[in-house]
């Protein structure tokens, strides 16, 4: 009785959380980003300083007409949105916060992560192949080609971690971090930054929404709730990713009072990495889908690859 | 990333390369984010790439010209500075030029002076618009934000003087609707400064970026004779090298003065022809134009004070004959050929505005590009749609 009564409040809490993280990166987003550009973001909503704006958003969103296009594939086309939303929340089930503030602690739960989102994208796919709309046909297949070839370097950038901490659990990664980590695994660091933030289709990498080309990509002809299902899924996928890097490259919770405040420690280090990723989205225009293709086959692999060799020299001297 | 001028390769990893493709017509527009209006392109591609592309204008046609014949002089100039509304204060100053031509009608030096300075701002303002959308277009957002902060301190004075913010109506035949309002020229001085001081951070913005620069740098090569062929003018046309401007060429205004030897007036070129070197026209135009809006501010200081118009007769005619009066607008050459048989309207009115010829000259560069690069290309014939379809 006890073990579902844990289970249900477990995974109770992996969807507050992935419900109110989100949210708070998406508000960080609007208010980060009109205060770089000398705006001032929403200010209405809520009250105080437009809090509650991406409340109102969801409203609104639910209030919107569901259409779904006389020509699409209608099952693919309505399931999609789920497939890109579950399995980020699947994936915040195994990031630890601190040692024994985990939802479920898997053995290998850094493979477990990297398997997980990656099937996020099937969902993007099937938007734009079920649309039956050029715009979003183009989309899906710079989604495809663009996630193609940066999900090696951000598998090697991993690998390299798993490397030097001995271990595949995000929890023992964190455990075994220390702060000459932090130009020991600089390259691989940096590549993972960037192909996370390729990954998750945002600028500068995201063509494969680019709205002055191609409209929407493959969200072109979603509306209401299934529309706001995408935007949650990028904004959840930011949380994923922003909470791994802080995991994976500083150490997760470690950090003065770690026993009290450590989950509070992952949770900065994580929202430090989610305003990096606005920020650059606020500085830079996209590139183009060749120049973003040589960019992971040219520079980042090969990044990953001597990071990781660096690694395992490193790891084989030393021990 | 490196891309190097001329045709670039795509290598998209997929399949034995020998698989077969069909290509598929793409509709951009008439409505679409990229063409800020409705023009539409249809577009040929194979994959993303650009096998043939045509421009289909006509969505906004208003008939501009045709309206023209059943008005009198006085109400043509509202109607025309509407074609291009990012650059009303020029348009509607073709108009009354002609119109004054053929009259002999001598302006009152202090009104010549006030129309130069404000055509320049009118040139700044137009040229920040494109500063912002266009790296909007390539996915920049924040430059908009950057540059309509400034065209805000501008379209303050503009509308101090004039009363308006887009549509100024503030020529009429023989001068200007009234005088400047006092102490004006000072706070114009001001804005001026102002705009100029942070122009830096929204050039930091845009010059300076790697990846802007990879977008455009060697994308959409314009060749001089292309310009020739097509008519393409203004700072496009200047960005390929074809060192016209009528502001020096065939002074109007006070631009005689200003583009002579020792004027701070200057015609800026570059000779790649591609995207960016268009931009970076349109940034040192903008630098340009603060400096001849300085230069028209100091003499408007030193001009006693004096009537800015002609007392016009209550029935305006203008006297049988045909002439032809070209202006420097801010996208390009823009002309009006007024045709008059001695009424109070004109016979005929034809409009030659810049964007229409600037667009056409698409058809010829998009064909081998990617679809993004179209939108790279597009942005930077820096168009108003309601230029090209009047």
């Amino acid at each position: 009785m006890t073990d579902v009564l844990e289970v249900t409040l477990r995974s109770v809490s992996v969807l507050a959380a992935f419900l109110v993280l989100p949210l708070l990166v998406g508000q960080a987003e609007h208010k980060v980003m009109a205060h770089m550009q000398g705006r001032l973001g929403p200010m209405y909503a809520g009250g105080f300083h437009g809090w509650a704006q991406l409340v109102a958003d969801g409203v609104k969103f639910v209030q919107k007409e569901d259409i779904t296009p006389a020509a699409a594939d209608r099952r693919v086309f309505r399931f999609a949105p789920a497939v890109a939303l579950v399995p980020y929340l699947v994936a915040m089930a195994v990031i630890p916060l601190s040692p024994d503030l985990v939802a479920a602690d898997a053995p290998a739960s850094a493979l477990f992560v990297l398997a997980t989102t990656a099937v996020g994208i099937l969902g993007t796919l099937m938007a734009g192949w079920a649309s039956a709309n050029k715009y979003s046909l183009l989309g899906a297949m710079r989604s495809a080609a663009q996630l193609l070839s940066y999900e090696l370097p951000l598998v090697l950038a991993v690998a390299s971690v798993c490397l030097a901490a001995g271990s595949l659990s995000l929890g023992g990664i964190a455990q075994a971090w220390s702060p000459w980590w932090l130009i020991w695994q600089l390259p691989g660091a940096l590549v993972f930054l960037v192909a996370a933030v390729a990954e998750l289709q945002r600028p500068p990498f995201d063509m494969p929404v680019a709205d002055a080309e191609i409209v929407f990509g493959a969200y072109t002809e979603y509306t209401g709730l299934r529309f706001a299902f995408f935007l949650l899924a990028e904004y959840a996928g930011i949380v994923v990713m922003s909470l791994l890097f802080a995991v994976l490259y500083l150490g997760g919770w470690q950090g003065p009072f770690s026993d009290q405040l450590g989950w509070l420690w992952t949770l900065l280090k994580g929202l430090v990495i989610a305003v990096v990723i606005i920020w650059l989205r606020v500085a830079w225009p996209r590139l183009r889908e060749d120049q973003l293709q040589h960019l992971a086959w040219i520079v980042l692999v090969p990044l990953a690859l001597a990071q990781l060799a660096l690694t395992g020299v490193w790891v084989v001297v030393s021990a | 990333m490196t891309s190097s001028a001329g045709q670039r390769e795509l290598t998209v990893g997929m399949g034995a390369g020998g698989l077969a493709t069909a290509d598929m017509v793409l509709n951009i527009g008439p409505q679409h984010p990229a063409t800020h209006g409705v023009l539409r392109l249809r577009i040929v591609v194979d994959g993303e790439r650009i096998v043939s592309a045509e421009p289909i204008v006509g969505y906004m046609h208003r008939g501009a010209e045709k309206l023209f014949e059943v008005r009198d002089y006085r109400q043509i100039v509202v109607l025309a500075n509407r074609h291009d509304w990012l650059s009303a204060f020029s348009n509607e100053l073709g108009v009354v030029l002609g119109v004054e031509r053929m009259l002999g009608m001598e302006v009152p030096e202090r009104a010549v002076w006030a129309r130069t300075l404000l055509a320049e701002l009118n040139r700044v303002l137009n040229h920040l618009m494109f500063l912002g959308s266009y790296p909007l277009e390539l996915g920049a957002i924040t430059p908009v934000f950057y540059a309509f902060r400034e065209r805000e301190e501008l379209q303050a004075v503009m509308e101090e003087a004039s009363g308006g913010r887009m549509h100024y109506m503030f020529n009429r035949v023989g001068g200007l609707k009234e005088d400047l309002p006092a102490g004006w020229l000072e706070r114009v001085r001001y804005a001026v400064r102002a705009v100029r001081g942070r122009l830096p951070e929204l050039e930091s913005l845009i010059v300076g970026n790697e990846i802007l620069e990879a977008r455009t740098r060697g994308v959409g090569v314009l060749t001089a004779e292309l310009i020739g062929a097509y008519g393409v003018s203004g700072p496009i046309a200047r960005a390929s090298g074809v060192d016209l401007d009528l502001r020096r060429d065939e002074p109007y205004l006070a631009y005689g003065e200003l583009f002579g030897p020792s004027g701070p007036g200057r015609v800026v070129t570059r000779t790649a022809g591609d995207c960016l070197s268009r931009l970076e026209v349109l940034l040192e135009q903008v630098h340009v134009s603060l400096d001849l809006a300085d230069a028209c501010l100091e003499r408007l200081h030193s001009l006693p004070q004096g009537p800015v118009n002609v007392r016009l007769p209550k029935v305006l005619k203008v006297p049988e004959g045909d002439l032809y009066t070209a202006t420097e607008n801010p996208l390009g050459l823009n002309g009006y050929y007024l045709v008059s048989r001695g009424e109070k309207t004109p016979w005929r009115l034809k409009l030659r505005s810049a964007s229409f010829n600037n667009v056409a000259v698409l058809a010829e560069v998009l064909p081998g590009n990617l679809i993004a690069d179209m939108v790279a290309i597009l942005g930077s014939m820096f168009f108003v749609v309601g230029d090209i379809d009047k």
